[in-house]
C-alpha cells in the first residue's frame, strides 16, 4: 500500500470516528454531570432513545429538523425531571429507578413508534453537513475535522465548555461539592438537592440530543434498535474519562475509532470472521476500564441520596 | 461580612427545646444561654444530646418544641445558611470539608458570588491569608484538604466560619481528633483571640480541657440539663460524677510486678504502603505474658500499620514474628485468630464490627463457625441467643435488644461489643488500638478496668493510643513510635507525660 493510499484510509477512519462520536460526546457529557453531583443515571439509554424517535417523528412528520432537535432536547428534560423525583427526592436507589427509566423510555419509544410510523420509514433531509470555510479546504485535514454537520461542531465546543462551567464557574464548584460531600455542601448554604436535579436534567436533555443525532443526523431513520447499547456505553465511558470532560472525550474517540476500524475491516475484503471484529471496541472498553480503576476521581457520594436528618 | 442582616451577637439563648427522634428523645427541655466573650462548656456522655443540641442550633434539625432567641429576639433556624447569615459558625465533629477541593475552594462554596460565571478564587485566597493572619490561624489556600493533617483541616474549618462572619462559634469535639500539642494549641488560642470578642460553644469529653478553656458548664444527660455551674466554681471530680450519675474513679496499674514468658515477639520488621513507601522500619518488639506495652505517638506514625501487620492484615517484606514457636508473618488473618490473637482495631465501626449487623451477629463474628455456636455449619440459635444476652449483661451494652443494628449503638457500646468478643475469646496476645477514642469517661473507666484485669490473667497487650494519661496509667513499658521507628522503650517508673511528648514530637535528646 503507497503512502497516499494509506493517508486516505486514515483519513476515512477519522472522519467516520469523528462523527459517530458525537453521540457518545452529548450523552457521556451528560451522564458525567449527572454522576459528578452524585446520580447515577443508568436510564441513558432509554432517554436516548425516546430522544431518537421524537427527534425522528417531529422531523418526518413535520419536515422540521429544528422541530425535531427541539423535541428531544424537551423530551429529554422530562424524563430527567422524572429521574430526578424518582431518585432525588423519593430517594429511591439510583441503580434500580435508572433501570426503571431504560425500560420505560425503551418501551415508550417503542410503542409510540409502532403506533404513529409503524413501518420502515426514512427522513430525505436530517441534519446536513456543512463545510467550513477556509478550514474546510485544508487538504485531508480539511475533511476529518471540519466538514460535518452543526451537532458534530456543537458536541466538540460542549466539551471545553463543561470544563469551564465545572472547573471555573461557581456554580461548577457547587457541582463538584455537592457529589463528594454533599453534607458539607449543605452547611454551607447549598442546596443539594436543587444542584441536583439540575445536573440530572442537562444530562438527560444531552442524552434526548444524543438520541436525536443517531435518528436524524446518522442514520435518518429509526428503528427500535437504533440505540444499540450507546446509552450504557456512555456510561462506561463517564469512569473511563474519570469524570472529567476531556476524558470523556478521549474515551469517546478511541470507543469511536476502534469503531470504524472495525466498519472498515468489515468492508476492507480481508479474510477475517467479522463477528470477532464486532466485539473488539467493545472488548477495548472493559479492558481500558479494568485497568484505569485507580486514583480517586469517583464523586464519594454517587448513588447516595442525601437525606439532612439521616442518622447514620 | 456578607450577609445583609449580619450583626453582632451578644447573647444566644436556647429555651425549652425538645427533640425526638423515632423511639429516642435525644433532647428534653434543654435551657442554655451563652454571652459574648465567654467559653462555655457543654458537656455529657455519648448519646447524652449536645450533637443533637447543637445541630438544632445550626439548622440541620429542627427542634420539636422549643425557641432560639439572639440577642433576646426570637429567631427561626431552619438551615444551616440560615445560621450562618446570624453569624453563627460551626465546627463539625466530623469536618465539612470537600477532600477533593482545595482550601478556598472549600471556603467560597458558602459565598454570595460576585459573578455566576467567573469563580474568582484568587480574590477569595488573598481575603483568606489576610483573615488567617489577622486570627493567627495559619492556612494555605491552595493547598488540597485531602492533603492535610486533621490539625489543619480544623484551622480550615475555623478559618470558614470566620471568613462567613461568623462571631458566635460552635466547636463539637474539637480536640477529638489532636494530637496532644494541637489541642494545647487551639485551647490557648481560644483563650486569647477568640475570647476577647464572641460566644464559643466548647463541647467535649476531655474534662481537664473544659476546666482550663471554659468560663461556664453545663452537663446533660439522657437528653436533659443535670448540672450547670461557673467553671472556677467546680472540679473535674464533680463533672465527671454528673456525667456519668455516678462517682468515676480512672484504674491505674500497679507498677510492681513480675512478667512472664515472651509470648510474641517482632524481629525487624518493614512494611512498605502503597505508594512503595517504608511505613514500619525496622520494628522489634517483644510482648510478655501478663504485661501491657503501650505504643505511644502521634497518630500516622506507623501504628496502624503494626496493627494490622500483627494480625496479619498486612504483609511484612521483611522480618519476622514469632508466635509461640512458629513466624506466624506469612499466615492468614483467620490462622492468625485461631493461633490466639484478638485485635481491637482502630475504626471501630467498619473494621471492628459489621455495621447493619445486629449486636448478636457481631458478637459472634469471629467464631460462629465454630462449636458451641454452631454445629455442622448449622448455627445454634438458642446457644448464640443465650450466650449474647449473658455477655451483653456482663459487659453492660446498652442496646434495646441484641438484635438492634450495631451501627444505631452510640461509640462506647459499639466499643464495649468489640471488647467483649475479644477478650472473651481469651487470645494470648490483644491488640487494642486507641480503644477510649471518642468514647466518654465511664465508658474509659470500664474499658481500662477490662484491660487490666485481662492482664492480671496472663494477656499480653499491645495498647495503641495517643493519649498520654492512658499510657501512663495502663502500660507497663512505653514504646514511643515516629515515622515507622521505635525511637525509645521506657520503663512505667521512667516515663513522664513531658519526656514522651518531646519523644512523641520526635526529639531523641541523647544527654538524658
Amino acid at each position: 500500500m503507497d503512502i497516499i493510499n494509506l493517508f486516505e484510509l486514515i483519513s476515512r477512519i477519522l472522519i467516520i470516528s469523528i462523527s459517530v462520536s458525537a453521540p457518545y460526546i452529548f450523552a457521556g457529557i451528560g451522564e458525567m454531570f449527572s454522576q459528578k453531583s452524585g446520580v447515577l443515571n443508568l436510564g441513558v439509554e432509554g432517554i436516548m432513545m425516546v430522544g431518537a424517535f421524537s427527534a425522528f417523528y417531529f422531523t418526518w412528520a413535520y419536515n422540521n429538523v429544528l422541530l425535531g432537535i427541539a423535541v428531544s432536547l424537551i423530551v429529554g428534560a422530562v424524563m430527567g425531571l422524572l429521574m430526578g423525583f424518582v431518585s432525588i427526592t423519593l430517594k429511591a436507589k439510583q441503580g434500580i429507578s435508572g433501570i426503571g427509566i431504560y425500560m420505560l423510555g425503551w418501551g415508550t419509544a417503542g410503542t409510540l413508534f409502532r403506533l404513529f410510523i409503524g413501518g420502515v420509514e426514512s427522513i430525505d433531509k436530517g441534519v446536513e453537513n456543512i463545510d467550513l470555510p477556509v478550514l474546510g479546504r485544508i487538504p485531508y485535514l480539511g475533511r476529518i475535522f471540519f466538514s460535518h454537520n452543526i451537532l458534530v461542531y456543537a458536541a466538540f465546543l460542549l466539551v471545553p465548555l463543561s470544563w469551564y462551567l465545572l472547573y471555573k464557574t461557581p456554580w461548577g464548584l457547587k457541582v463538584r461539592a455537592v457529589g463528594s460531600t454533599p453534607r458539607a455542601a449543605d452547611t454551607m448554604g447549598i442546596s443539594v438537592n436543587k444542584i441536583r436535579y439540575q445536573c440530572v436534567i442537562i444530562g438527560s436533555t444531552l442524552a434526548g440530543l444524543a438520541g436525536a443525532y443517531l435518528s436524524i443526523a446518522q442514520a435518518n431513520m429509526f428503528t427500535s434498535d437504533l440505540i444499540a447499547g450507546r446509552g450504557f456505553i456512555a456510561v462506561a465511558l463517564v469512569y473511563f474519562g474519570r469524570w472529567k470532560p476531556f476524558g470523556v472525550l478521549k474515551g469517546a474517540l478511541l470507543f469511536s475509532t476502534a469503531n470504524a476500524f472495525q466498519r472498515w475491516f468489515q468492508i476492507s475484503g480481508i479474510n477475517f470472521p467479522y463477528e470477532v471484529t464486532v466485539i473488539l471496541p467493545y472488548l477495548l472498553i472493559i479492558v481500558v476500564l479494568a485497568f484505569s480503576h485507580k486514583g480517586f476521581a469517583e464523586p464519594t457520594a454517587l448513588t447516595v441520596p442525601y437525606d439532612r436528618e439521616f442518622k447514620g | 461580612m456578607w450577609g445583609i442582616d449580619m450583626q453582632k451577637i451578644k447573647s444566644m439563648e436556647m429555651k425549652g427545646i425538645t427533640k425526638r427522634f423515632p423511639g429516642v428523645i435525644a433532647n428534653k427541655d434543654i435551657d442554655l444561654k451563652v454571652n459574648s466573650g465567654e467559653v462555655f462548656a457543654l458537656l455529657g456522655e455519648n448519646g447524652a444530646g449536645k450533637t443533637t443540641l447543637m445541630n438544632i442550633l445550626y439548622g440541620l434539625y429542627s427542634p420539636d418544641e422549643g425557641n432560639i432567641y439572639i440577642n433576646d429576639k426570637k429567631v427561626i433556624i431552619d438551615s444551616p445558611k440560615k445560621a450562618l447569615e446570624l453569624g453563627i459558625g460551626m465546627v463539625h465533629q466530623h469536618f465539612m470539608l470537600v477532600p477533593s477541593l482545595t482550601v478556598s475552594e472549600n471556603i467560597a462554596l458558602g459565598s454570595d458570588f460576585e459573578s455566576k460565571f467567573r469563580l474568582d478564587l484568587k480574590k477569595i485566597s488573598k481575603n483568606i491569608k489576610k483573615l488567617s493572619k489577622d486570627y493567627s490561624l495559619e492556612v494555605e489556600p491552595e493547598k488540597k484538604i485531602s492533603e492535610l493533617s486533621v490539625g489543619e483541616q480544623q484551622k480550615v474549618e475555623i478559618v470558614k466560619a470566620l471568613y462567613h462572619g461568623a462571631n458566635f462559634l460552635v466547636l463539637d469535639e474539637p480536640t477529638a481528633a489532636l494530637t496532644p500539642q494541637e489541642s494545647s494549641q487551639l485551647i490557648s488560642w481560644l483563650r486569647t483571640v477568640i475570647k476577647e470578642d464572641m460566644g464559643v460553644i466548647f463541647i467535649s469529653h476531655k474534662l481537664n480541657e473544659v476546666m482550663s478553656v471554659s468560663d461556664r458548664v453545663q452537663v446533660l444527660r439522657n437528653g436533659k440539663t443535670y448540672f450547670s455551674a461557673k467553671t472556677k466554681n467546680t472540679n473535674i471530680d464533680e463533672l465527671a460524677k454528673n456525667m456519668a450519675g455516678r462517682e468515676i474513679k480512672l484504674p491505674k496499674l500497679e507498677a510492681e510486678k513480675t512478667h512472664g514468658d515472651i509470648l510474641m515477639e517482632l524481629k525487624h520488621i518493614w512494611v512498605k504502603d502503597r505508594r512503595g513507601i517504608d511505613v514500619l522500619k525496622d520494628i522489634n518488639l517483644k510482648l510478655r505474658e501478663g504485661e501491657i506495652l503501650g505504643i505511644a505517638g502521634v497518630s500516622g506514625n506507623g501504628q496502624k500499620d503494626l496493627a494490622e501487620v500483627i494480625t496479619g492484615l498486612k504483609k511484612a517484606y521483611k522480618g519476622e514474628i514469632i508466635f509461640g514457636d512458629q513466624n506466624i508473618e506469612k499466615k492468614s488473618v483467620q490462622e492468625i485468630i485461631d493461633l490466639g490473637v484478638g485485635f481491637i482495631p482502630e475504626d471501630r465501626l467498619h473494621m471492628g464490627t459489621i455495621p447493619r449487623f445486629t449486636v448478636k451477629e457481631n458478637l459472634i463474628l469471629k467464631d460462629y463457625l465454630k462449636n458451641p455456636f454452631s454445629n455442622n455449619y448449622i448455627l445454634d440459635q438458642n446457644y448464640i441467643k443465650n450466650y449474647c444476652k449473658t455477655t451483653v449483661e456482663e459487659y453492660d451494652v446498652r442496646c434495646p435488644n441484641i438484635n438492634t443494628p450495631t451501627h444505631a449503638l452510640s461509640g462506647g457500646n459499639i466499643q464495649k461489643i468489640i471488647l467483649s468478643r475479644e477478650l472473651k475469646r481469651e487470645p494470648d496476645v490483644l491488640v487494642a488500638a486507641y480503644p477510649i477514642r471518642g468514647v466518654d469517661i465511664a465508658a474509659v473507666e470500664y474499658i481500662h478496668s477490662k484491660l487490666l484485669e485481662a492482664r492480671e490473667n496472663g494477656m499480653a497487650i499491645l495498647l495503641i493510643t495517643e493519649e498520654l494519661e492512658e499510657i501512663m496509667n495502663l502500660s507497663d513499658r512505653i514504646a514511643v513510635i515516629y515515622e515507622g521507628e521505635i525511637l525509645r522503650i521506657l520503663d512505667n517508673t521512667a516515663a513522664s507525660k513531658s519526656k514522651l511528648g518531646t519523644l512523641m514530637a520526635g526529639v531523641v535528646d541523647e544527654n538524658k
